[in-house]
């Protein structure tokens, strides 16, 4: 999200997601929206279909939305800025810019000019693979296209580049006026129910809710004077990829993991397992005994979805309701209860009447969220910001001004991935998620349902490296990284590229991130799970 | 604009508009069964008919687009009889197993008969034996119940893209079967629209009647869609998830998880009671004994080494309320920035 606030004021999705079907095309990269997102991709191939928008997929694995699409370009995983200038180069060179626009709205255009001057076809043909025919075609049908949006998940942001990544993506959308208008605009696809909400309401080291920094004086006493504290820390905290880093070394000695699974979700998992080890004191507070709360010291019952009341914030930053369905089971309860709990017990009191009252507390503290109720969002939820109650909310955001004043472009020049396949580990390592199940299995693998469509994991690896490996459809493979190895049974398909291998990560039988890098973009520090390199073996 | 009488009431609607949309738009209401707003017409069943004056055999009033100044009747002795006999038509194939069919009570086709009054079919043909020829294991397809509407076959084509499944055979032989077997993600949109049983959910084992189920709306578990979902409970227990069409962003659909992936909830896997380690095992606590553990320990920790030396991980699953509170505590209790969640991950 630090690259959409770099150039926009703000890090989220700028458009509604119905929008699509005002937009004459749309740039989908780095998110296999049918898997991920499957409503989603309802919508853009209904644009697509019903209301002839024009696809561009730019995606290293041959995912299902290329069936849909006017054109598709197969870039070498990790070369994205490579190829965004490239386009930015021939929307210049064409003079398919929106000149206007870049002149009222934005500034850094003639350094972002001279910095993709060097990005020809040519050259950025070279660096990523695409044909220089298909760079011209995709550049010039997003260029013409009045609006285009443009819709990208973790395969933009899982590497090394990430921040670089989206940057760029936001550049290539001001380049052609698309952003602050309907059918336009920069849309990450968030990938859990409510990873908007948790950035929205603090759950991040530098800023507290409505992302406001803590480093900012006013803002700490403001919070100072609403929570009734003396001081509140100033200095911005560590990331989560950084906290297991410090715990090795000692200096984090107790972690409250809250319904996360970092001993399945993080990359190089020997590395986070030495990590955990290092801590004094560890809790979980989970609805399963997941792999990370195995290690705890104290765990805690929380409860499901269906068992509390609240609101989940979705991708299109729409808060909406979460109600109880059924009653708790045993003795587990909900988690603000036990947080509250727990801070009586450390001298801080906290009575809260239910979900409820913490909302009406988020109101007071957050202008975004000041005219969310409970009330008002009783049927249908609202969109931030909202500043106060008689607001309908905002569905587009930066119409006629940005966020930040005037849009940033941001002149950036392609870098390598961390670490690229060679002689001894020829493959390149690609990690995600299937339709059936999500994130660390701890929901999905359990009971029939899911199952029954999607019992094992399966490696995808492409049928020319599947017969120069001798092997055939459900081989078990050997598969090691310079950090680990594991087994995994094969799907042989054309979705991954030649010299790519493509395992999800929802399977603890064979945690894929044994073998990822720890390699983190050193702003967003969003490990690089899209590109590593590995070996690939035939087993027995 | 083009103005038209429907029912003796002056009508206008934008042009391109079909005389069904014309009549809804003026609170005119013409039964149909086949139509569904999300869906281009099918003009499968015939049960939307209407007259148009100067024309002498009835039209399909959800194919028929409006054109100036036609007068329309939407309810005449006429029409109804035709309605009747469609509907015993229908009937001829689809038997009147309602006390058994999980739509039983919310059957579009069920609502026609008792509102056409039809007591019986009145029309027999040799009763053939179905053999389910598109099922998966989430969805079960009733060949006998199926009135070939074509509903489910335009939404998997419109709605998801996919055109996983379409007519197989011919005449009385006709039935749904799945052209691409690879295509079909079980996602249930065909089950969300058909409007009768002829498309059930086939994973909870419990069945309830929509008056016995209570149907709780909320926001689904799964990606940062956000799709609007009922949550059907029966006595205590999930016995399945539906959708409201006009609710959400998802408007009636979801994804395989979202229809199916509700099984975790129930678990017997769940935690149930706080766990405190000792000696590498687990043993269940009270909630007085792990809180106070926990309390003491981050406070030593805190008073020894300092606030930073404790971080703690909010969670994207939980609700906005939970990730206020967890923040909270950590910069206010605790006294560290040291929070974060799995947003990069």
């Amino acid at each position: 999200m630090a690259g959409l606030a770099t150039a926009f004021g703000s890090g989220a999705m700028t458009n509604p997601i119905n929008d699509v079907f005002k937009s004459e095309a749309i740039l989908v990269t780095g998110s296999n929206t049918t898997e991920n997102h499957p409503i989603f991709a309802n919508y853009i191939k209904e644009a697509i279909l019903r209301k002839g928008a024009k696809l561009i997929v730019i995606d290293p694995r041959k995912i299902d939305l290329v069936d849909y699409a006017s054109i598709w370009l197969r870039p070498k995983p990790g070369t994205d800025v490579a190829w965004i200038n490239g386009l930015m180069h021939i929307i210049i060179k064409e003079g398919l810019h929106a000149k206007e626009y870049i002149e009222e709205r934005t500034e850094g255009f003639e350094e972002l000019k001279a910095c993709v001057e060097k990005y020809t076809p040519e050259y950025v043909s070279d660096l990523t693979g695409i044909s220089i025919s298909d760079l011209m075609n995709a550049a010039i049908a997003f260029g013409k296209a009045e609006p285009a949006s443009i819709m990208y998940a973790m395969g933009i942001t899982q590497h090394i580049t990430g921040t670089d990544n989206v940057k760029s993506l936001a550049n290539l959308a001001m380049l052609c006026g698309n952003i602050g208008v309907e059918g336009g605009g920069v849309n990450p696809l968030r990938g859990q129910n409510n990873v908007q909400g948790a950035c929205d309401l603090g759950a991040l080291p530098n800023v507290l809710t409505g992302y406001q920094q803590v480093a900012d004086d006013e803002v700490r006493k403001r919070f100072e004077k609403s929570w009734e504290v003396e001081h509140l820390p100033e200095a911005p905290g560590l990331t989560v990829t950084e906290m297991f880093n410090v715990a090795e070394e000692g200096k984090v000695k107790a972690m409250y993991i809250m319904g996360e699974n970092p001993m399945l979700s993080d990359p190089d998992l020997n590395h986070i397992e030495k990590c955990i080890n290092s801590l004094e004191f560890l809790v979980v507070q989970d609805i399963f005994l997941t792999e990370t709360a195995k290690y705890a010291d104290v765990v805690f019952p929380g409860v499901s979805f269906a068992e509390k009341e609240g609101t989940f914030t979705n991708s299109e930053r729409k808060v909406q309701r979460v109600r109880k369905a059924i009653e708790l089971e045993g003795e587990a309860r909900e988690d603000y209860w036990i947080i509250s709990e727990l801070s009586k017990r450390m001298g801080f009191q906290m009575d809260y009447d239910g979900p409820g009252e913490i909302m009406e507390e988020i109101c007071k503290v957050t202008p975004s969220y000041r005219g969310i109720t409970y009330e008002r969002i009783e049927k249908e939820g609202i969109p931030w910001p909202c500043p106060d109650e008689s607001h309908p909310g905002t569905p587009v955001l930066h119409v006629g001004q940005f966020a930040r004043g005037k849009g940033q472009f941001s002149a950036i020049d392609y870098k390598e991935p961390a670490e690229l396949p060679d002689e001894e580990y020829p493959f390149l390592l690609s990690t995600g998620r299937v339709l059936e199940h999500f994130h660390t299995g701890t929901m999905t693998r359990e009971g029939r349902g899911l199952n029954m469509l999607y019992p094992e994991l399966l490696a995808e690896i492409n049928p020319e490296d599947a017969s120069s490996l001798g092997i055939g459809n459900g081989d078990v493979v050997h598969v090691a990284s310079r950090r680990g190895d594991i087994e995994v049974k094969t799907t042989i398909s054309e979705r991954p590229d030649k010299g790519v291998i493509f395992v999800p990560f929802h399977f603890k039988e064979s945690p894929v991130n044994v073998l990822t890098i720890n390699a983190i973009d050193p702003i967003a520090k969003i490990p690089e799970y899209k590109v590593c390199a590995v070996r690939v073996e035939k087993v027995g | 604009m083009v103005d038209l009488i429907i029912d003796d009431k002056d009508v206008t609607v934008e042009e391109g508009a079909t005389i069904l949309e014309a009549a809804r738009s003026a609170g005119i209401d013409i039964p149909t069964l086949c139509y569904h707003e999300r869906l281009s017409p099918i003009g499968s069943c015939r049960m939307c008919v209407v007259e148009i004056e100067g024309f002498p055999h009835p039209m399909t009033a959800c194919t028929t687009p409006v054109t100036e100044g036609i007068k329309v009747t939407t309810n005449s002795e006429r029409l109804v009889r035709m309605r009747k006999e469609t509907l015993k038509l229908i009937l001829v194939n689809h038997p009147l197993d309602c006390p058994v069919c999980d739509k039983g009570g919310e059957c579009t086709l069920q609502d026609l008969v008792h509102d056409f009054e039809i007591d019986s079919g009145g029309y027999q043909i040799e009763k053939v034996d179905w053999e389910p020829v598109y099922s998966t294991p989430l969805i079960r397809y009733w060949p006998d119940r199926c009135i070939m509407c074509l509903r489910c076959v335009t939404a998997c084509r419109e709605i998801k893209g996919l055109g996983a499944i379409d007519i197989g055979g011919s005449g009385f032989g006709a039935r749904i079967a799945v052209v691409d077997k690879d295509k079909c993600e079980s996602c249930g949109e065909c089950i969300n629209v058909c409007p009768t049983g002829a498309l059930t959910e086939n994973l909870s084992r419990l069945k309830g009647r929509p008056w016995m189920v209570e149907r709780v709306m909320t926001t689904c578990t799964y990606c940062g869609c956000g799709c609007q979902l009922e949550i059907n409970v029966l006595d205590g227990k999930i016995i399945g998830i539906t959708t409201k069409d006009d609710v959400g962003i998802n408007k009636g659909s979801l994804c395989v998880k979202g229809r199916f992936g509700y099984e975790f909830i129930e678990s017997e896997e769940r935690l149930t009671r706080p766990l405190i380690k000792k000696d590498g095992k687990f043993h269940e606590a009270s909630w007085n004994e792990a809180l106070n553990l926990v309390a003491e320990n981050f406070s030593t920790i805190k008073a020894s080494h300092g606030a930073d030396a404790i971080a703690g991980l909010s969670s994207a699953r939980c609700t906005n309320e939970e990730n206020y509170l967890m923040q909270k505590f950590m910069r206010a209790v605790i006294g560290t920035n040291n929070i974060d969640h799995c947003a990069r991950l």
